[in-house]
């Protein structure tokens, strides 16, 4: 199978943007190389600025860029983007309401031997708590780069998650997709798995295990952790009766907690929280990581297990 | 190089009086608010607006206008009384500063009101989009110019140095700020609380042209914007000393009037002083 990180599918697709668009504008905090933002800047090095190492400055930057008519693209690690320039993003970006694209890299466990500083497993829960900040965790190299094609085409702020680790195609290049509306990739009644970034690969492995066992789950991309795609959550929570989100982040504030928010509200039924409980990363390879945090596809299996046990 | 003359100057202290008029009863309206440091950049605003910038009320986002950025965000009462004079919108509603559903928010608020080019009042976070719209404006190629003030009190924040040593490095000849150098800031004095002295040095070694004047004589600021103008290669900071609270006379250089609005006694007081 293909593998591709999601930053090198990031670095190709703003290349193309860049391409057939002028107004395109792409910043880094040096870490151009690995963002994958290194490419556009050698290719158009009148449209790149590098902010060296200042993430305040590099979302303030962009602000004043945004409101000049440009359409930005910041880059930098994930825990320094949501995480140091916080408020820069609130404040300048997402309160002014400015079309600045956050696409963070390096975010999650999966970072690896740099470890727990580096490790960012509360991004999605900063951004997502911003009024009107839209946020996209891709899962894989083709649907990276058609969510930002459409990040594009979509005015306002957003954040844009991405990893370090070269990750399976799920998706062939000819994909369609929409901001805001998870994929359904498998059907089953018994339960459903909604996952995002490189947990929708592994939650699909998990779903042919349980198969195996004669448990049918649903298994859904759910790329859009904001505005998330409700309807869909509210209709699988009455189909199958009984969800599990996965995601490389902290289960607090993340995919699984908008998922609760829905599902309390409008459609009681259990859900389960697999992703990194409440604690920091630390170094390791990725995959000796993924088994020590429990993201693996025999952990889904058994979450699904214990899932069904409840009802 | 634009003609400094006796008219030119009038017109534009006229305009500076107006300006501190209408902060003084549109904050004793609101009832809360920064008086001391609106009424300090009053000169400075009167003369990018009623005479250095190229901007068209009427158009408010034609593309090749100068922009200005408040990024000492918490003065908006200057910035919204320069707007309102220069034509923005009718001064009746500077009414309605900091109340619910106003264009006019406690700090500038870019969607909400035209003519105001940035969404600040964070502190440090101003002069770094005026950095980022004098970027766009090389980029494009435009000669218009990127103008912004931050406070003293507000270099303390590190960002400011982030974005100065950026405008260095990219060579923003279309960028301008003014410091304005009241000296005060809410706990104190600046140098007392965490001096950010000397300033004309640090922005120096940031590869910044320095020019230090009075920034209440209209007739200095429009000289020092003129050479401002003829510097290549590098962003020009105007230090400008000014006194919280100018214009009147139980205000001048007292920290209390920081962040405080006058009562009615006292803003009749002040109208009587500025006249």
């Amino acid at each position: 199978m293909k593998k591709q990180a999601t930053r090198e599918a990031y670095g190709k697709a703003l290349v193309e943007l860049g391409q057939q668009h002028h107004d395109i504008v792409v910043l880094d905090a040096d870490l151009s190389k690995s963002t994958k933002t290194a490419e556009f800047a050698g290719l158009f090095p009148e449209r790149f600025i590098n902010a060296g190492i200042a993430e305040q400055n590099l979302m303030g930057m962009s602000a004043g860029l945004a409101a000049s008519g440009k359409v930005v693209f910041a880059s930098t690690f994930a825990v320094f983007a949501a995480g140091r320039a916080f408020e820069q993003i609130r404040n300048s970006i997402a309160y002014a309401e400015l079309n600045v694209k956050i696409c963070a890299t390096h975010a999650g466990i999966t970072v690896g031997e740099d470890g727990g500083s580096h490790q960012s497993i509360e991004d999605v829960s900063l951004m997502r708590s911003i009024p009107g900040m839209c946020v996209v965790v891709p899962a894989d190299g083709p649907s990276t780069r058609q969510l930002l094609l459409e990040l594009y085409e979509r005015s306002g702020p957003a954040y844009l998650r991405l990893g370090r680790l070269a990750v399976p195609h799920i998706y062939n290049d000819d994909l369609k997709l929409q901001i805001g509306r998870g994929i359904e990739l498998k059907d089953g009644k018994d339960a459903t798995i909604i996952a995002c970034g490189i947990m929708v690969e592994k939650s699909l492995q998990a779903s042919e295990i349980l198969a195996g066992e004669g448990i049918m789950v649903s298994v859904v991309d759910m790329h859009t952790i904001k505005p998330l795609d409700q309807e869909l959550v509210i209709r699988k929570a009455q189909e199958t009766g009984a969800i599990l989100t996965v995601e490389e982040h902290s289960i607090i504030g993340g995919l699984g907690s908008a998922v609760c928010e829905v599902v309390s509200e409008y459609c009681p039924v259990p859900v389960l929280r697999l992703g990194i409980e409440d604690q920091f990363g630390q170094s390791g390879s990725p995959e000796e990581l993924l088994q020590h945090y429990g993201l693996t596809v025999d952990k889904i299996a058994q979450k699904v297990r214990n899932l069904l046990k409840i009802l | 190089m634009k003609e400094i003359n006796d008219q030119a100057v009038q017109q534009v202290e006229e305009k500076a009086l107006a300006i501190r008029r209408h902060i003084i009863s549109m904050l004793c309206e609101a009832g809360s608010g920064h008086t001391g440091g609106s009424l300090s950049a009053a000169d400075i605003v009167a003369c990018l607006y009623f005479w250095e910038m190229k901007i068209d009320p009427a158009h408010p986002d034609w593309a090749d206008r100068d922009r200005f950025v408040l990024s000492k965000g918490h003065a908006a009462p200057v910035l919204y009384a320069a707007l309102a004079e220069r034509g923005y919108f009718s001064p009746e509603k500077l009414m309605t500063l900091r109340k619910l559903g106003s264009r006019l928010q406690g700090h500038p608020d870019k969607r909400k009101l035209p003519g105001v080019e940035a969404s600040t009042g964070s502190l440090g976070q101003g002069i770094s989009w005026a950095v980022g719209m004098a970027l766009a404006g090389k980029m494009d190629k435009k000669d218009s110019r990127v103008y912004a003030i931050v406070g003293d009190g507000e270099l303390e924040e590190g960002m400011v140095w982030e974005a100065s040593m950026a405008a260095a490095h990219y060579k923003l000849d279309n960028l301008l700020v003014f410091v304005d150098h009241n000296g005060l800031q809410i706990d104190g004095r600046i140098t007392d609380v965490m001096s950010p002295e000397p300033i004309t040095d640090k922005f120096r070694a940031f590869g910044w042209e320095v020019i230090s004047i009075d920034g209440h004589d209209i007739r200095a600021i429009m000289k020092a914007l003129n050479n401002a103008r003829n510097i290549k290669g590098k962003p020009v900071v105007i230090v400008a000393e000014t006194i919280k609270g100018k214009g009147c006379s139980f205000m001048e250089n007292k920290v209390e009037w920081h962040g405080t609005a006058p009562n009615k006694e006292e803003m009749e007081k002040a109208l009587a002083e500025l006249v």
